[in-house]
């Protein structure tokens, strides 16, 4: 049998793929299968991020006992309100379908974030706009842990001036939750 | 830069040759992802929410002129012809992600194609800077002055306790990753090489080929990438990947000295016919051109040759592939007729 892409060396590496059910076999030589492979990135084995995260997922998702009702009354898992992903769509793909996912299956994600990055926690930049709010949060946080420190050392002038502007921040954040409101 | 000039020359801000370290970093890229608060995710989007994400970030691209961060410019990939859009993978701007359902996709590109911004791929915006040699800490201020101006007019979907919500959790928190490609022929010959690499994947860094995840390594060339983006700042996980890439870098340095001092007659033996074959061969493929690539550049670095000028390697490699071998010789190409155009051009390169 001669390769089907360059018709010119034998066929000696066989390609069985399936998409949406629809099984295709392509048969090539060597160089052009590792050709292929490197310019449909789809066809490698689909051995990444997503599939071992939607595992690790999935296995927090499986019944221990496996009992077919059981499993089937579980099977789609909550469903976010926003988007309608459901659980098991998410244990399938890995990936989640909107903002607010991630405060809908809070709970269950917390362990993936762990064994991910170690950590459940963003410490890093904060948006200028969107997130004002946090920044002054953070802001109020590190002035109280100087106060603290202040105070220890009984440096009270300066622990005062650290009090006053927590004030000042504490003000400006009420304000902006005001703001939200209305 | 037009786009149109951006998919006809292989010269990109990353080919330079510029930048530190570059005997052994050929280029450093620090990609961000951002969503937008309002939508849902791109794999969830309908066509229409598609389009209205990509009139959003158009009309944030527009609202950044005079903003001190140069020119952007956004393109459709519907606008481009298929060719076009493989080169603008080729030329790294882009993912191969971009290229599935591409309707509903756009790229932004600034006038020295330092900067994309990726519409629509797997989040909403992937903002990239991608430079020359070791620049990671350059990259992200450049990228991160783009992010603040953007976000002046976008919303973001933005978690107080997980940061930047991204649709793969594996993105969440900064959204960073920060990639460098490197050139390793040293401890390739030494057999040193996944010594190294298993040592670096220890420490919680990616390492993968040329093109992305899933992709062989061919020509030495290897990416590391940082994998853990929530609960570390941006600079601390850019400052890991500096002291990580430091300590590569000088042990291919010392692999390379020790091969030149030990084995100099079988180093410029190879670096020669690398030379030889590739000013006078008439097929080649574009696994061969990379082998010899890596070896011409080895011999450039180790001053054994000295007459190609640093960025021609970079450029060539881009040259000889497939989308751009196709779009230079204006037809459709076998995979034969492919092998005897590259080494045509390589020739005419070279000479």
């Amino acid at each position: 049998m001669e390769c089907e892409r360059c018709k010119q060396r034998p066929a000696t590496v066989h390609l069985t793929q399936i998409i949406n059910n629809q099984k295709k076999t392509m048969n090539l030589c060597e160089p052009c299968a590792r050709e292929f492979q490197t310019e449909n990135f789809g066809f490698l084995p689909q051995m990444n991020l997503h599939n071992l995260l939607a595992g690790l997922f999935h296995h927090q998702l499986t019944n221990p006992f496996g009992q077919q009702g059981i499993q089937q009354a579980v099977s789609e898992g909550e469903i976010c309100p926003r988007c309608g992903l459901s659980e098991r769509r998410f244990a399938q793909q890995g990936l989640l379908g909107c903002g607010e996912c991630y405060s809908k299956f809070g709970d269950k994600l917390e362990p993936v974030f762990r064994r991910i990055h170690g950590n459940n926690r963003h410490t890093g930049k904060v948006p200028e706009r969107t997130g004002g709010k946090v920044k002054i949060t953070n802001q109020i946080n590190k002035l109280k842990n100087s106060l603290k420190e202040a105070v220890e050392r009984e440096e009270f002038e300066l622990a005062a001036q650290f009090r006053d502007q927590i004030k000042e921040l504490e003000k400006k954040l009420g304000g902006e939750e005001n703001a939200c409101v209305n | 830069m037009s786009i149109k000039e951006t998919v006809s020359a292989a010269r990109s801000c990353w080919t330079t040759g510029d930048g530190a370290e570059s005997d052994v970093v050929i280029s450093s890229r620090v990609r961000v992802a951002r969503n937008l608060a309002e939508f849902p995710f791109p794999h969830q989007l309908s066509d229409e929410s598609a389009e209205q994400v990509i009139q959003a970030v158009s009309l944030a691209v527009n609202n950044t002129a005079d903003q001190g961060i140069g020119i952007l410019e956004m393109t459709g990939m519907g606008e481009l012809t298929p060719v076009e859009r493989q080169i603008l993978v080729e030329k790294h701007l882009i993912s191969p992600d971009l290229l599935e359902n591409y309707k509903n996709k756009a790229v932004v590109l600034n006038n020295d194609e330092s900067v994309s911004i990726m519409i629509n791929e797997e989040d909403h915006l992937r903002l990239q800077c991608l430079l020359p040699g070791l620049q990671l800490h350059e990259a992200w201020h450049r990228l991160s002055s783009i992010d603040d101006v953007l976000e002046k007019t976008l919303d973001y979907a933005f978690d107080e306790k997980l940061g930047y919500l991204t649709a793969c959790p594996t993105n969440v928190g900064t959204g960073i990753r920060a990639s460098l490609m490197l050139h390793l022929p040293g401890l390739a010959l030494v057999n040193q090489i996944s010594g190294v690499l298993s040592t670096v994947s220890k420490l919680g860094f990616a390492v993968r080929g040329l093109y992305g995840e899933g992709t062989e390594a061919t020509g030495n060339l290897f990416q590391i990438s940082n994998q853990i983006t929530l609960g570390q700042t941006e600079e601390d996980i850019i400052a890991g990947m500096v002291s990580v890439a430091r300590q590569i870098i000088a042990s291919e340095r010392s692999a390379r000295q020790a091969l030149f001092k030990e084995r100099r007659e079988h180093m410029e033996d190879r670096v020669g016919r690398a030379w030889g074959i590739l000013k006078h061969a008439g097929i080649v493929t574009s696994e061969e051109a990379m082998k010899l690539f890596s070896d011409l550049r080895l011999g450039r670095d180790l001053n054994i040759i000295d007459l190609i000028p640093p960025d021609l390697i970079t450029e060539l490699m881009i040259m000889t592939r497939p989308a751009f071998l196709l779009k230079m010789s204006g037809k459709d190409l076998s995979p034969f007729e492919r092998d005897v155009q590259r080494a045509k051009l390589i020739r005419e390169k070279l000479a």
